[in-house]
């Protein structure tokens, strides 16, 4: 009988047959980084390649004129950009720390606490993963404007908080845990508080650090809250003053796109940058993702 | 004793507390008053009233904008990218799982880096990447290849805003349910495949079907749930790229867009709370439909 023929999953080296795969994976992922390279190009080009005819792909002198022109202007009505860039890196750390305390903390307890309700309660949550804020604008609109957070700091915040993917993942790795540890510590005298802090939370990093990249990833991102919530221009975000660079620049203005162009490369680069530190956590929490 | 027992009941109360407080508050009521304010004439001004189901009976006869172009165009829309995201992921998450670790750890970073940039950063490149005279970086290729002799307003047009929706869209839709699906395809026992083969499965596509999708139905349901989510997510990219709502002839309207319309451009609050309804419905049946294929049947 022949040797084993079939798929090698997780290959330890490099063999002739997976080339096949790489025949058509570094094609199509070279395709897929064009435009994130075509940011990081644009960010450095000085003015004359900006509007180079033909235009041209690559940068070929660099410069951080761009940059300098970026945090040395301020918008129509006066405000520094770097006030839109401070009050985003504020709410994004705020956001982040209080998403992964509560998850963790709903997390333990739908994981490893007894009430009642509570299959309920984490059935709700997963049929709210497919919630859509989009949909429900005006009534959450409604809603902001009647508890009095419109025009408040804390509107960036709030909503951003109920993320159910973060508890959903939360959940799925605490119950990896084995319930004897938690026994064995609650023998010992341990408070939940305790257990929670002491023994659960170091064992849970990559699903923190998971859930820290998608919180950061949805509130860095975010125009809801700058849109709609917020009149004060002091009060908005960085991904906000972006969105009306891109409105401006749909006509291929020559004032704003080398502005926008390094915009684009500061919006996008703490994510790039997070997410390689962490990806090796991430992969580790989504073996446990499954909705079963 | 009686005191110890409350005492305890009351713990996973105090650890639920503040996520199921934010939770009713961001989600649980605006789709109950979602659902409230349908029923209802309500221009944010004067109080609602009830108008029963007469929304709902004018979103389907009446708004010929509705029936004519947002409806087909999100279904259109949501079919091609909600299907073609994740069977794309699928593949993409199973080719790299053949492939060595280094490789296959850059490779899928670049694959899900296009989600990790949002719709508003890339409105920017796309605009540039698409403008409508022969500077733009699309056009001034087609030029010099010969393909075309005059610059092309791709995003004014209403016969290509639609593609380059969903061209884009379909570029960023690696994203974490691209992530759970490649440690599924990962986490799969290679022994399973051995025995697969014994009992007669014959060649790769075989072994998609009958081992490793079934094997990694949880990952398969998560990644289609983040499918669902991301394409209706999705709606407001047609406006950023047109920089215009209503998109050019409708080309681009989604339903988001339509809500947006009626609520903050026309104030029709109950009106637009009746198609928000339906998008969720839209939703939920989506997600139903990839319950229904790999969610646990007994």
């Amino acid at each position: 009988m022949a040797s084993f023929q079939g798929t090698k999953i997780n290959p330890t080296k490099f063999d002739k047959s997976q080339l096949k795969f790489y025949a058509y994976l570094i094609p199509l992922a070279l395709f897929m980084i064009m435009p994130i390279v075509y940011i990081f190009n644009h960010a450095f080009k000085p003015i004359d390649e900006l509007f180079a005819f033909p235009p041209r792909f690559f940068v070929e002198k660099p410069t951080f004129q761009n940059f300098i022109d970026l945090f040395t202007a301020t918008n129509d009505s006066g405000i520094p950009i770097s006030r839109y860039l401070f009050n985003s890196v504020v709410v994004t750390v705020i956001v982040m720390a209080l998403t992964i305390l509560f998850g963790t903390m709903a997390g333990y307890a739908f994981s490893k606490l007894r009430f009642k309700g509570k299959s309920v309660l984490f059935e709700i949550n997963t049929v709210a993963l497919m919630f859509v804020p989009a949909a429900v604008t005006i009534p959450r609109y409604l809603f902001i404007e009647n508890i009095g957070l419109i025009n408040s700091f804390w509107v960036h915040i709030l909503p951003a908080l109920a993320m159910p993917i973060g508890l959903f993942l939360m959940k799925q790795f605490i119950d990896q845990i084995p319930d004897s540890l938690i026994e064995a510590a609650k023998m010992d005298g341990a408070s939940h508080f305790k257990i929670f802090w002491k023994i659960i939370l170091p064992l849970i990093k990559p699903a923190i650090a998971t859930v820290a990249i998608l919180s950061f990833q949805s509130v860095w991102n975010s125009v809801e809250a700058s849109t709609l919530y917020i009149n004060d221009e002091g009060l908005k975000t960085f991904s906000f003053y972006m969105s009306t660079l891109a409105s401006q620049t749909s006509g291929n203005t020559v004032a704003g796109q080398g502005i926008a162009a390094s915009a684009s490369l500061i919006m996008f680069l703490p994510n790039l940058i997070i997410f390689i530190i962490l990806q090796s956590q991430v992969m580790n929490t989504m073996a446990h993702s499954g909705i079963k | 004793m009686k005191m110890k027992s409350r005492r305890l009941n009351l713990t996973p109360w105090g650890f639920l507390s503040p996520y199921l407080l934010l939770f009713l508050c961001f989600i649980v009521i605006p789709v109950v008053s979602a659902i409230a304010l349908s029923f209802t004439y309500f221009n944010a001004i004067e109080a609602p009233t009830f108008t029963g189901l007469s929304n709902y009976v004018n979103l389907i006869t009446q708004d010929q904008v509705f029936m004519q172009y947002v409806l087909p165009n999100t279904l259109t829309f949501a079919l091609i990218v909600g299907p073609g995201g994740y069977i794309l992921s699928f593949f993409l998450a199973w080719s790299l799982a053949q492939v060595t670790k280094k490789m296959r750890t850059v490779l899928a970073l670049i694959i899900y880096s296009p989600s990790m940039t949002s719709g508003i950063a890339m409105a920017v490149v796309w605009t540039i990447i698409f403008s409508g005279d022969e500077a733009g970086y699309l056009n001034s290729l087609l030029i010099r290849m010969g393909v075309i002799l005059e610059p092309i307003q791709w995003l004014q047009s209403p016969q290509y805003l639609m593609i380059i929706m969903i061209a884009v869209t379909l570029w960023g839709s690696m994203g974490v349910g691209f992530l759970a699906m490649l440690s599924g395809v990962l986490n799969i026992d290679n022994e399973i495949y051995e025995a697969g083969y014994i009992d007669g499965i014959k060649n790769r596509f075989q072994e998609i079907i009958y081992i490793t999708i079934p094997s990694m139905k949880p990952q398969m349901l998560f990644g289609a749930v983040m499918a669902v989510v991301n394409t209706f997510q999705a709606g407001a990219i047609g406006v950023q790229l047109s920089g215009a709502n209503p998109t050019p002839q409708y080309a681009g309207q989604l339903m988001v867009n339509h809500i947006d319309d009626y609520g903050f451009i026309r104030y029709e609050m109950g009106y637009a709370a009746a198609i928000s309804v339906v998008l969720l419905l839209l939703v939920y049946v989506f997600s139903k439909v990839a319950w229904r294929l790999f969610g646990d049947k007994d």
